[in-house]
């Protein structure tokens, strides 16, 4: 099982390096977002416009680089991988393979805003982590959300309006999780308790995608 | 009798629920007064939410286990009628918001809508709206039931820790909040005078029983539907 979710990642990611049609769509999207950001801000914005900007780009940015993941899929090529591996292991490479991506999608549009629109985060080294463990979040909500619009055909829009309802919860506790980055003090531990949370729905996340998406996966 | 006695216990219950939650005595506190009564309507409506999207969810689930249309058409129409005792219950909750929070407590619209009880409302809405949503983007039958139903029981896997968690996470205004030290989102057990209750918890099932009622009557409208279609 190991070995075919393995090789159906690699096969995802030598796609990607080769075409690198998602890569550039997407830091071109980041690119322009940022500098249209940098534009209409007259002076750099305070630490919480700050933050809740870089939390709405990243929802953005993950709608975009996730939704392709089943979408481009041909119905053809799903046929085939439907007789070579098991709806487990196909979720479970869809779901690495689009973490990866979110993870450097993040540190792109991390630096990007660092570059741009100042730096306001007192603790750098933990709002990377945050933003990660955002990241992971968004990828992995948007991975199941994408494979349920992909069945309604040609909807991406859809994506949008299945996953922000479901995905808003998990948000507003990242957003203020990011505050504890920007010298908000905190009671003891409430940090690790928030972060323990994030965790906590993304395995639930991760169980519920194993457990429903061999529905979705026969036609 | 057998078949229609719960249909007889909800009117009855609702008919106490109305004139009791009207007339009876109710403990008189400091903004709250009279508003106290809402009770009845506003928290008991959504209660009778609650249950009918928990009833919508177990019949998405039955669904995946074995998959009929009817299983698709009780638990489309429990979430319908589920959205509608939430809508009403949205209502009710601003109307009382309107008279303690605004004039009373001089709050802003804008610290109204950030109250997280309304955000877990919206979130609950908004859900069962992408819903609907989704169920509308098929034209194939069987996949249509489902992909909702994969997406119903996502969903509402998702929303309800959330229900659960944040509230407890952020003070509030609303009655039961962490602020008034109690463990419970949306009210406290523990400091319901023993006169609310008299009309309190019948009320519960008065409105969860007509929500019942509305729901089943679309059910058999829509599986008459079916049946005519199919012949």
């Amino acid at each position: 099982m190991l070995k075919r979710t393995m090789a159906l990642l690699k096969k995802d990611i030598l796609l990607e390096l080769r075409q690198m049609h998602i890569i550039y769509g997407i830091l071109l999207y980041i690119a322009s977002t940022v500098y249209v950001l940098f534009l209409s801000l007259q002076d750099s914005p305070s630490s919480n416009t700050w933050n809740s900007l870089f939390w709405v780009v990243q929802l953005f940015v993950c709608v975009n680089a996730v939704a392709k993941s089943f979408l481009q899929e041909s119905k053809g090529r799903m046929l085939y991988f439907y007789s070579v591996a098991s709806p487990k292991e196909f979720i479970i490479s869809k779901l690495v393979f689009n973490a990866i991506l979110m993870a450097v999608m993040t540190s792109v549009s991390l630096i990007l805003f660092y570059i741009f629109l100042d730096n306001p985060v007192s603790d750098g080294l933990k709002f990377f982590g945050i933003a990660m463990l955002g990241g992971f979040s968004l990828s992995l909500v948007f991975t199941l959300m994408s494979a349920i619009a992909a069945k309604a055909q040609q909807n991406s829009a859809l994506i949008a309006i299945l996953g922000f309802p479901v995905i808003l919860p998990t948000l507003l506790l990242i957003l203020r999780l990011s505050k504890a980055a920007f010298a908000e003090v905190f009671r003891e531990g409430a940090v690790l308790q928030l972060a323990g949370l994030v965790l906590l729905m993304d395995i639930l996340v991760i169980a519920l995608a194993l457990i429903l998406f061999p529905f979705l996966w026969k036609e | 009798m057998r078949k229609y006695w719960w249909k007889i216990l909800s009117i009855i219950l609702l008919t106490y629920t109305f004139l009791g939650g009207f007339l009876f005595d109710v403990p008189r506190l400091f903004i709250l007064n009279e508003t106290i009564r809402n009770l009845y309507f506003h928290v008991c409506m959504w209660f009778g939410m609650m249950i009918l999207f928990i009833v919508s969810f177990i019949y998405s689930l039955k669904y995946l286990n074995k998959p009929s249309i009817k299983n698709d058409i009780y638990a489309s129409n429990f979430a319908a009628t589920g959205c509608f005792l939430g809508v009403l219950g949205y209502l009710t909750g601003v109307i009382w918001a309107n008279y303690t929070w605004v004039t009373d407590q001089q709050q802003s619209l804008a610290a109204i809508l950030k109250e997280p009880k309304l955000i877990g409302a919206a979130i609950a809405l908004l859900i069962y709206g992408a819903y609907f949503v989704l169920r509308g983007s098929f034209s194939d039958n069987d996949k249509k039931a489902r992909v909702s139903a994969v997406y119903n029981i996502f969903a509402f896997a998702m929303l309800f820790p959330s229900i659960w968690i944040i509230p407890r996470m952020v003070g509030s205004l609303h009655p039961g909040a962490p602020g008034s030290e109690s463990g419970n989102p949306a009210l406290n057990y523990n400091d319901i005078d023993s006169r609310l209750r008299l009309v309190f918890y019948p009320a519960i099932i008065g409105w969860t029983l007509v929500g019942v009622w509305i729901s089943s009557l679309r059910i058999r409208l829509q599986l008459l539907r079916e049946k005519i279609l199919n012949n």
